[in-house]
């Protein structure tokens, strides 16, 4: 039941909205709602197609990389490592491309360094048993690090044309930018991973309680590596992304404040800390409000100073919200719970 | 004898790494020794490789430097006691920094004013964490982390407005040139600001009560709670005083680079964190001092300053704290969850013995060790009023005592011993006992030292304490085991601390470990001073006075011998042996009415285990891979009463072989004609009757009295 539960919840919550007592999704997209209906009838030129795919185009690395993050808030970890993975597999990758080496072969590269980064942090995790936040943060600067000395410029650049490397950042089918197909394809594969799955079931039952799991013989340690895994394809898989739409990979990412976009997006939409609730509707719903108001601040030309501080805010805000929809047990909390 | 023994013992301690491993894991100044050493190291090594590095003038200004990252790196350690966390430290720090500037720039505020406004703006900013962190239990780690973002952006906004105004403004303040390049004592004004505040909230954390409450929450906020301790304002403040103390960092930056910009403070709560856990202040809260945070401080400064002076670009910078950070978190976790294991598993650390071959104790071979069954008609006095009765003893007037489990000393007396009291509740262990001249009873108590008790049943402590060793890490000032007593003819108490390494519960251990950790102490009564008289003896259990006060026969449980130390004489201050080849375990030693003594066997050798006594190795690793109670174990569950000669020669045996009613024999009185048997697991106390002895005869009297055979 306790491996059932958080998963029927939202399903039910996918199909029958109940207005009575909406849930946090809900609340979201109904925002969400809201601000479209008003940046469109406000803003000029956010209503139109072009601008809409394009808000769409320009969530989608934000989505995939929260689908990463939302897995493992689900099981109750945190990867703030995840910008500074797909940043720096990626700039190894290219640098590499640039060396003289076949673009499938970068590719591949990039994706053996995300996934050797995410099975490290997986294993400090589940066996060292240190705190997720202390060592995926730490993991960022150490692979900026190391990035940095491997691929020494602050932007790499991808040929101009590879379409191994560009098509699903810069392709389009059917007139739709290929990003958010990839988005969608990896919301659509993650969802059926987390709910139709045992692997997926067993994340929510660690993410709901770590202990009962590990009792009940869930192989936790082995799954921990594997989530951090995942997370790691995925960063990789925006990467690629990124690099189609971008024509380069930027470390000065690593260094910013893309990853706590990241993790607002997952917070926001209502997958809590506290892990073991909320879905990929959830990373949905909270990817295209972040986006939303993303684009407009483009639009209103907003100072990125000023954006930080508004996205500060909201996220303080969304975390004292989760604190409070979900208290967790802050007596017998640890550091880095 | 005792020469060679007591090197080859010393030599034994001296040559035991283990031994030493396992005190110093438990010695609570280890750990801060090994970041200590790092620091030192890194400092000679860059001493070594950078010209200059080791002058006094540039000592200073790596202090001045220095000052301001210590701040801000004590702000981050008291956040982390108690178990929360603060990463907006270098963004508090520079936009304190920012608001000193403004403050004396544009507003041109006093320097007084300033200093008080930005520390106030420090405190709020400090407060807003602390709101949410202890008022609205938000978590530490992501909470903080977004007031980061919020206050850097904030902090880079207020910069691309002012840095033209800042640059271009001066004020021309003595005192605010003095903050910033200043010197007290020769000492960087920032760097002496920062020791006094160290002293402070060293003392405040250390020696305050709601310095206590602080770690008590970081230790277990459930605990704190339930203990009364108001949760969520100790948090909010110790928010405000992280926000105070980063400001106060602020002001000095200020007042030395008198400008601002968009690097300021980057990147500081990261170091920060990497240095005090890396000083040894646990993540897991509850832990750590202000001066270990300091340790890790300056390895963390040493070793980024250094790497720039090197040349080393940013980033290997970076990954090199990254990598620092992953490695002190684990071994930080690692090391909280498994000290206690592994001080555990290498602190019994066994030790080759080669015991003297065992007689035989073959029934009907006509050795004085032949077993027999003269006590297993024994009388039973007290069946189950007395719990493990370890030594028993009578007064003057036929009245019988016994020390027991319960702390209790439990006397018998009337016809047949019918009437049960309890005389004295002293606690502890009560072990050996003996009357004084005054008749006292003096008790050896386990765990307390030695006691007295006075006729009229009030208790008093003898002393529990003896002379410290100077070269062992192990404290042994405190009694630990004393075990049994006996008092010489000028009322020196001399008695028997069997064990300085275990404790009653574990002291077969220390038989397995076969070291010399016992100690004979003495107690004058004269001077009421206690010394240790033989330092380094195998368990010594029994004490007895011989019959001529002139020397001290001593038991030792390990080696199975009885020792004699000579009191006074020629031989005054040595140690021999008395007998060498037992068949058992000796525990205590008493006199006989025949001028010869009695002497209690605990348990009775085994073939194994004399074999396992010659493998230290054996034994090692039984400790360390077998479960406790599937260990090999000297076999103290049955034994006899032995009665020998001045002259150390066994003269006939006492048994039980059943078991059944004196499984373990730790002592035996003789008084009136009548043999009295206690055993330290007993549910009663055994008598019987002595053929041809003298039925006068009492100890009291052999003691100070008119049977006493002491020659003067």
């Amino acid at each position: 039941m306790a491996i059932e539960s958080p998963v029927a919840a939202t399903e039910a919550g996918h199909v029958r909205l109940n207005f009575a007592k909406p849930n946090q999704e809900q609340i979201v997209l109904l925002i969400t709602i809201v601000l479209l209906v008003v940046f469109g009838a406000t803003l000029n030129g956010f209503a139109t197609v072009s601008n809409l795919l394009n808000l769409l185009r320009s969530i989608s690395i934000l989505g995939i990389l929260g689908l990463g993050m939302g897995l493992i808030v689900i099981s109750r970890g945190i990867d703030l490592s995840e910008v500074a993975i797909m940043a720096g597999s990626w700039a190894i990758g290219l640098i590499e491309v640039q060396q003289g080496m076949p673009p499938w072969a970068a590719v591949l590269l990039a994706l053996a360094v995300a996934l050797v980064i995410g099975a490290i942090n997986g294993l400090m995790v589940a066996f060292v048993e240190a705190p997720a936040l202390f060592v995926t943060l730490a993991a960022g600067f150490v692979i900026y690090g190391l990035a940095f000395w491997f691929a020494p410029a602050w932007v790499v650049y991808a040929p101009k044309d590879e379409p191994v490397l560009l098509f699903l950042g810069a392709g389009r089918i059917l007139g739709i930018p290929v990003p958010i197909l990839v988005f969608a394809v990896a919301a659509i594969a993650m969802q059926l991973f987390l709910s139709r799955t045992s692997i997926g079931r067993f994340i929510y039952s660690q993410g709901d309680n770590p202990e009962a799991a590990r009792l009940t013989g869930i192989p936790l340690r082995p799954l921990i590596v594997l989530e951090y895994v995942l997370v790691a394809l995925l960063a990789w898989l925006a990467g690629l992304v990124w690099i189609g739409t971008t024509g380069s990979i930027q470390m000065a990412i690593t260094q910013g404040t893309m990853i706590f976009d990241v993790v607002l997006v997952v917070v926001i939409g209502g997958i809590s800390l506290v892990g073991g609730r909320g879905s990929v509707y959830s990373v949905v719903v909270g990817c295209v409000l972040i986006g939303t108001l993303l684009n407009a601040f483009t639009i209103m030309d907003v100072n990125s100073e000023v954006q930080n501080i508004i996205k500060g805010v909201v996220l303080l805000a969304a975390i004292v919200l989760d604190n409070w929809l979900h208290p967790r047990d802050e007596e017998t909390a640890r550091q880095g719970d | 004898m005792s020469m060679t023994m007591d090197s080859f013992t010393a030599s034994v301690r001296r040559f035991s790494p283990r031994l030493l491993l396992s005190e110093l894991l438990l010695k609570q100044w280890f750990e801060p020794v090994i970041p200590f050493t790092v620091m030192i190291g890194l400092w000679l090594y860059f001493a070594l490789t950078i010209p200059d590095y080791a002058s006094t003038q540039n000592m200073l200004s790596l202090l001045r430097l220095f000052a301001e990252f210590g701040f801000v790196a004590l702000a981050m350690s008291f956040c982390l006691i108690t178990g929360g966390i603060d990463l907006s430290v270098g963004a508090i720090f520079a936009l304190c920094n920012f608001a000193a500037l403004f403050f004396l720039l544009v507003l041109e505020w006093p320097v007084g004013v300033v200093i008080v406004a930005t520390l106030a703006v420090g405190a709020a900013l400090g407060s807003i964490n602390g709101f949410l962190v202890g008022h609205l239990k938000t978590r530490p780690f992501l909470t903080t982390l977004v007031t980061l973002i919020i206050l850097r952006a904030s902090v880079n906004l207020l910069n691309t407005s002012y840095a033209q105004v800042f640059a271009t403004n001066s004020v021309d303040s003595d005192a605010w040139d003095f903050l910033g390049v200043g010197s007290v004592l020769g000492i960087p004004i920032n760097a002496a600001t920062l020791f006094v505040v160290l002293l402070v909230c060293h003392i405040f954390l250390s020696r305050s009560r709601y310095g206590w409450h602080l770690t008590a929450i970081g230790a277990s906020r459930k605990a704190a709670r339930h203990a009364g301790i108001r949760v969520r304002l100790m948090l909010f403040f110790t928010y405000v005083l992280s926000g105070t103390l980063c400001a106060a960092s602020g002001i000095f930056y200020a007042a030395r680079q008198s400008s601002t910009d968009s690097t300021t403070g980057v990147g500081w709560e990261f170091q920060a964190l990497t240095a005090v856990v890396l000083g040894g202040v646990s993540l897991a809260g509850g832990k750590g001092t202000v001066w270990r945070a300091m340790i890790g401080a300056i390895i963390i400064f040493l070793l980024i300053n250094g790497l720039v002076r090197m040349g080393i670009p940013g980033y290997v910078t970076s990954a090199v704290t990254g990598m620092i950070l992953l490695a002190a978190v684990g071994i930080d976790v690692k090391w909280a969850k498994n000290r206690g294991k592994a001080i555990q598993k290498i602190y019994v650390n066994p030790a080759f013995v080669a015991l003297a071959p065992a007689p035989s104790v073959q029934r009907g071979s006509g050795s004085p060790f032949a077993q027999n069954d003269r006590l297993i008609h024994a009388q039973a006095i007290g069946v189950d009023q007395v719990e493990g009765p370890e030594d028993v003893i009578l007064d003057r007037h036929d009245r019988l005592y016994g020390s027991t489990r319960d702390g209790n000393i439990i006397r018998f007396s009337g016809e047949n011993f019918t009437t049960r009291e309890i005389f004295a509740h002293i606690g502890g262990r009560p072990l050996g006992m003996q009357f004084d001249r005054d008749e006292n009873l003096i008790v050896a108590v386990a765990g307390m030292g030695v006691y007295g008790v006075a006729p009229d049943g009030r208790v008093f402590k003898v002393t529990d304490e003896t002379n410290r060793t100077w070269y062992k890490l192990n404290d042994d000032s405190r009694l630990r085991m004393a075990d049994d007593l006996d008092i010489a003819p000028d009322g020196k108490i001399y008695f028997s601390d069997c064990t300085t390494r275990y404790e009653m519960t574990t002291n077969t251990l220390d038989i397995l470990e076969a070291r010399p950790n016992g100690r004979l102490v003495c107690y004058d009564p004269a001077t009421k001073t206690t010394r240790t008289v033989i330092n380094h003896f195998y368990f010594p259990n029994g004490v007895c006075a011989s019959h001529d006060g002139r020397s001290l026969l001593i038991a030792s449980t390990s080696l199975c011998k009885v020792f004699r130390y000579w009191l006074e004489g020629p031989k005054k201050g040595r140690t021999e042996v008395l007998i060498d080849e037992l068949p058992g375990n000796p525990d205590n030693i008493n006199r006989a009415s025949d001028g010869t003594y009695w002497l209690a066997l605990v348990g009775i050798r085994t073939p194994t285990f004399d074999l396992a006594s010659r493998k230290p190795g054996f034994r090692l690793r039984m400790v360390k891979q077998v479960p406790a109670d599937e260990w090999l174990a000297p076999a103290l569950n049955h034994g006899c009463v032995l009665k020998f000669n001045e002259a150390g020669e066994a003269l006939e045996s006492w048994w039980d072989p059943t078991g059944i009613s004196h499984s373990t024999l730790t002592s035996m009185r003789e008084h009136k004609g009548y043999l009295y048997l206690g055993g330290l697991e007993n549910n009663r106390i055994g008598r019987i009757k002595l053929d041809g002895v003298d039925d006068t005869w009492t100890g009291y009297d052999a003691y100070w009295g008119a049977k006493s055979r002491v020659t003067r």
